[in-house]
């Protein structure tokens, strides 16, 4: 048990954690409150303000007040989560609402209890969003709806969804209100809610309002029906949570009407009839949970958008069909599509037949899946729709996407943007900063120079030497002679064999052949500091290294992946391709070693989260991950020194477990000091000269996997 | 080990399978049989490539000799070997050499697995030549007229290595499987399984729930096969979901947020 501490000991202590000689926060009266505890609880508290200092001061200062008060209240596991979710929310949402945890401990404890209890967004997202994927039509994004707004809703494009929901007693059931909120969504796209004209209606009529409320109350139940057809398991759990959820149920002036509703033919259309002519003597219901809300204008602008965009990809995929298929004729065909309306209403199976020349032609999946996108829209393919194209008809460059704002990672879809999250260990803070890291793969520009020549002229001896000892560590699948057991018979040795049992000498058991074959199953990347530092000399051996090391790889098996990471601050992480592991070494890979160039900054943590998980995706025996660099990690946000070095070092950590070698390589003659402690003591080596590099890079890969 | 017995008389198909034609396919195998031309049957797993060779097999009336390759199966496994039999050594055909002598079909399941190696017998064969190289014995097996060579090839999931090469493609006649429609498909689990076709038809919707998926988590729908195993579980008495479960889902992905996900889908629908 340490000493306990006296009050100035204490404040001694503070002002120095709280930096009170620029903050000039008082720090005598807290120090006070904390003399007073026992001498675990001090030391505790100590290194909780710690961490929260170190993200911010303010936070820290406030802390102690609220901690001491409810420190015999609440349990450490609750206090620490509630340390953390100040300072995650500090991160996602400033210093304003953090400090708010901080002060409104009760809110924290409900929170805290509605996240043992509720569902939330971030544990079930990747669930229900292969949940929303499998159900028919259009493939649907989700995401999570704006902070302080926990309604869902969808514009016909992304389901939004509340961050967390905590309606219901269990997990279990909040989970399936997800679900429900989910298919109820879908059901909305899927079968055509918006294929009513409510927008146009909702822009002239004098109690909109009112009209919007009573479509969504009739719809609501055209959709439930429309679900216990095409769901029916679903609709018994909906039957089941609607007994949960207390609304007034109070909608038998509505029962005419529901007949009618629930009808297989009912359209969304009718719904909105049925809401203008009853508009006056009928009253909408409030809606339930699960049925969310709908936004006609968000989604009016997205289907327009939509519409438009898809009627010129749908004309310009049939051109660039038929392109395709006329490729080598010498007589081009004419290419004609058909829509024809299937009876039932059946996406999966609306028939698009396209012919060249009469002669049918299996659709091609975009074709398909744009076909499925537009009909939802529009109920039906429009002849025009589906003939192609005419040269320049369309500006393809209107439907590249759009250069991204850093900022928009964080608002969720991000994958398909090309960009991924990733998280950053904050060794101040003891614990990550979740989704900190913005990254983007982006490509090197080749430069076709006499870079790659001019080198090879340079090392050919050396090149030459290398493959040969490159091709000495070849382990091939080859046949084995004169072995005791194998899958075939070794005629040769069988011979021998009965000629020896004939002269009465023993008779070898070395008859047969075996298929050796090889244990070399190697996947390594090659991940490469092009951060500012790097120019001049160094990039240029870092450039000759890695030809020479492709040169002497390509003796070999091993399938290998180059890339290069830079960076500006935390949201622009980048990664540069060299080459990924399915390309295969050739010009344009040389002219892009060759058109590497020093960018900025060095923050390593995330290019190794990437590359591993590339790795990781490779099915090999060994995996192998070499860095070379010219220093330690540094980026201007704070990713100096130690921050910086323990994070890479929580990478490789992370790493290793997944079973990967990590390895540097570096020119830094002063990473004796901190290498050992990132990649451990015997998986670096320091190159005293920078002219050694491309001398080196090989041969320690050759050492290594030999 | 005593497969080498084995009189071709005992791969004949003695009665009739069930095989449910989705377009002319019987009618296009029938012409490649009579004009000796080798057969490429292409489609993903479980999709019928199987079962429609044991229906022609039975049609034509011609013994079914079926290869399953793999990445250790060698050009001798396929012609044949020496063994030895009471000191001396006798030559022992293999499954290809066999079909070749004795008129057989012979399918060759999985074709691009094999090893490289047994392209050099299978080229021959399959073009107008219609010979096999045994070069062990020092022989060329000249093809009976009845023999017939069919192979299948998955382009859905293999690897760019795995691509089926040019110069061995062109040398036969495709066939394109893929899953059957929605009506056929029920129909067909509804007899190999023996449920009510409102069953089956569920069950054909929940598998295109799961080619819903294929691309964005999956690496494949499930099969026709899948839902013919589930249709059998029902058939005993098991529920639709743990059917669905055990017999599906479990099939397609060890990943546990796609399998909460899946049985989320199928407790959905039944
Ligand atoms: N057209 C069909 N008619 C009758 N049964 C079918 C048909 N298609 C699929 N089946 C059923 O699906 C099962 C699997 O088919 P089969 O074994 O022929 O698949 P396959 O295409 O050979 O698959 P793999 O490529 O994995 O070998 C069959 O046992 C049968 O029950
Ligand atoms: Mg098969």
């Amino acid at each position: 048990m340490p000493a306990s501490l006296s009050t100035e000991d204490i404040e001694q202590k503070l002002d120095l954690l709280l930096d009170v000689e620029f903050s000039f926060l008082k720090t005598r009266h807290h120090a006070e409150t904390l003399a007073a505890l026992p001498s675990e609880k001090q030391h505790y508290l100590l290194v909780w303000i710690d961490r929260i200092a170190s993200t911010n001061i303010q936070l820290a200062y406030q802390f102690i007040d609220q901690a001491v008060a409810v420190l015999d209240e609440m349990d450490k596991n609750t206090v620490e989560d509630w340390a953390l979710y100040a300072m995650d929310t500090y991160d996602q949402a400033g210093l304003h609402k953090a400090l708010a945890v901080i002060r409104d401990v009760d809110y924290f404890i409900r929170l805290n209890h509605e996240r043992t209890y509720g569902a939330s967004y971030e544990d079930q997202a990747s669930v229900l969003l292969h949940f929303v994927h499998g159900l028919s039509g259009r493939q649907l994004k989700i995401d999570q709806s704006n902070l302080g707004q926990d309604l869902a809703w969808t514009d016909t494009e992304t389901i939004y969804l509340p961050s967390l929901i905590a309606k219901l007693d269990s997990c279990h059931d909040n989970f399936l209100l997800y679900k429900i909120t989910v298919t109820f969504l879908w059901a909305q796209v899927r079968f055509g809610t918006f294929r009513a004209p409510l927008q146009q209606i909702l822009e002239h009529h004098d109690e909109a309002e009112n009209v919007q409320q009573l479509f969504h109350t009739l719809e609501s139940i055209r959709l439930e029906a429309c679900i216990q057809r095409e769901l029916p398991g679903l609709y018994r759990d909906i039957l089941r949570i609607k007994t949960h959820l207390s609304i007034n149920k109070d909608n038998s002036v509505l029962s005419d009407l529901i007949d009618q509703l629930e009808q297989p033919q009912c359209t969304s259309q009718i719904s909105l009839e049925l809401a203008l002519t009853n508009l006056q003597h009928l009253q909408s219901c409030q809606s339930l949970y699960y049925q969310g809300m709908i936004k006609p204008e968000q989604v009016y602008q997205t289907m327009m958008d939509r519409i438009d965009k898809e009627k010129a990809l749908i004309k310009i995929s049939l051109a660039d069909l038929e392109e395709e298929l006329n490729k080598n004729k010498s007589k081009p065909g004419k290419l004609d599509a058909r829509f024809t309306k299937s009876e039932e209403e059946d996406i999966e199976r609306t028939s698009i037949e396209i012919t060249l020349d009469d002669q049918p032609i299996s659709v091609p999946e975009n074709i398909r899946t744009l076909s499925k996108s537009i009909l939802l829209d529009l109920d039906d393919i429009p002849a025009e729709y589906l003939e192609a194209a005419g040269p320049g008809e369309y500006d393809p460059e209107l439907f590249k996407p759009k250069e991204e704002d850093p900022d928009d990672v964080w608002k969720g879809t991000y994958h398909e943007e090309g960009a991924f999250l990733y998280n950053e260990w904050d060794y101040r803070r003891q614990h990550y900063r979740k989704n900190w890291c913005a990254m983007r793969e982006k490509s090197v520009t080749p430069v076709y120079d006499s870079f790659v020549s001019d080198t090879l002229n340079k090392y050919s001896g050396l090149i030459k030497h290398l493959r040969k000892t490159f091709e000495a560590m070849r382990d091939e699948n080859r046949v084995l002679k004169r072995q005791t057991d194998g899958e075939e018979v070794d005629i040769d040795a069988l011979v021998e064999a009965l000629t020896d049992s004939c002269d009465g000498s023993e008779m070898t058991d070395r008859l047969y052949t075996r298929m050796h074959k090889s244990e070399r199953n190697i996947a390594v990347v090659i991940m490469v500091d092009m951060s500012g530092s790097t120019k001049g000399w160094i990039n240029n051996a870092e450039r000759e290294s890695l030809i020479l090391l492709c040169e002497a790889l390509e003796t070999l098996d091993d399938r290998y992946a180059i890339y290069g990471f830079s960076g500006v601050a935390r949201k622009r992480c980048e990664l540069y391709t060299i080459k990924t592991f399915d390309e295969p070494y050739n010009s344009e890979i040389k002219a892009r070693i060759s058109g590497i160039q020093p960018k900025d900054y060095t923050r390593m943590g995330f290019a190794i989260r990437h590359l591993s998980k590339l790795l990781n995706e490779i099915d090999a025996r060994t995996r192998i991950l070499i860095t070379i660099s010219d220093g330690k990690p540094d980026d201007y946000d704070n990713y100096r020194g130690e921050y910086g070095i323990e994070d890479t070092r929580r990478a490789l950590i992370e790493a290793r477990r997944d079973g990967i070698h990590p390895y540097c390589i570096t020119i830094d003659e002063r990473a004796r000091d901190y290498l050992p402690h990132m990649y451990g003591p015997a998986a670096f080596t320091v190159l005293d000269d920078v002219q050694q590099l491309p001398l080196k890079v090989s041969d320690i890969y050759r050492r290594l996997t030999i | 080990m005593n497969a080498h017995t084995l009189k071709a008389e005992e791969y004949f198909i003695k009665d009739e399978p069930f095989y449910q034609a989705v377009g002319d396919e019987i009618a296009v195998f029938e012409a490649a049989y009579n004009q000796k031309l080798p057969v490429l049957l292409k489609g993903p797993t479980g999709c019928g490539k199987t079962r429609f060779m044991e229906y022609m097999a039975w049609r034509l009336k011609r013994p079914l000799i079926t290869v399953s390759c793999h990445d250790d199966l060698t050009a001798s496994d396929l012609v044949g070997r020496y063994l030895i039999s009471g000191g001396e050594t006798v030559w022992v055909d293999g499954p290809l050499a066999r079909s070749v002598r004795t008129g057989a079909i012979c399918y060759l399941d999985e074709i691009v697995e094999a090893r490289k190696d047994t392209m050099v017998v299978i080229h021959p064969l399959a073009d107008d030549r219609r010979v096999l190289p045994m070069e062990k014995l020092g022989e060329v097996l000249a093809a009976s007229s009845e023999f017939c060579l069919s192979v299948s090839y998955n382009p859905g999931y293999q690897s760019v290595l795995k691509d089926l090469k040019q110069s061995t493609r062109q040398r036969f006649v495709a066939l394109e499987f893929d899953y059957p429609d929605a009506e056929l498909e029920a129909r067909i689990i509804a007899k190999e399984a023996d449920i009510d076709l409102e069953l089956a038809g569920k069950l054909v919707k929940f598998a295109h729930m799961t080619r819903n998926l294929k691309g964005s988590g999956l690496e494949e729908g499930a099969s026709t096969r899948l839902l013919v195993h589930a249709a059998r579980l029902i058939h005993d008495g098991i529920s639709p979901v743990t059917a669905c479960h055990c017999a599906i889902a479990q099939a397609l992905t060890d990943d546990s947020e796609m399998l909460t996900a899946i049985d989320e889908l199928s407790s959905s629908l039944f």
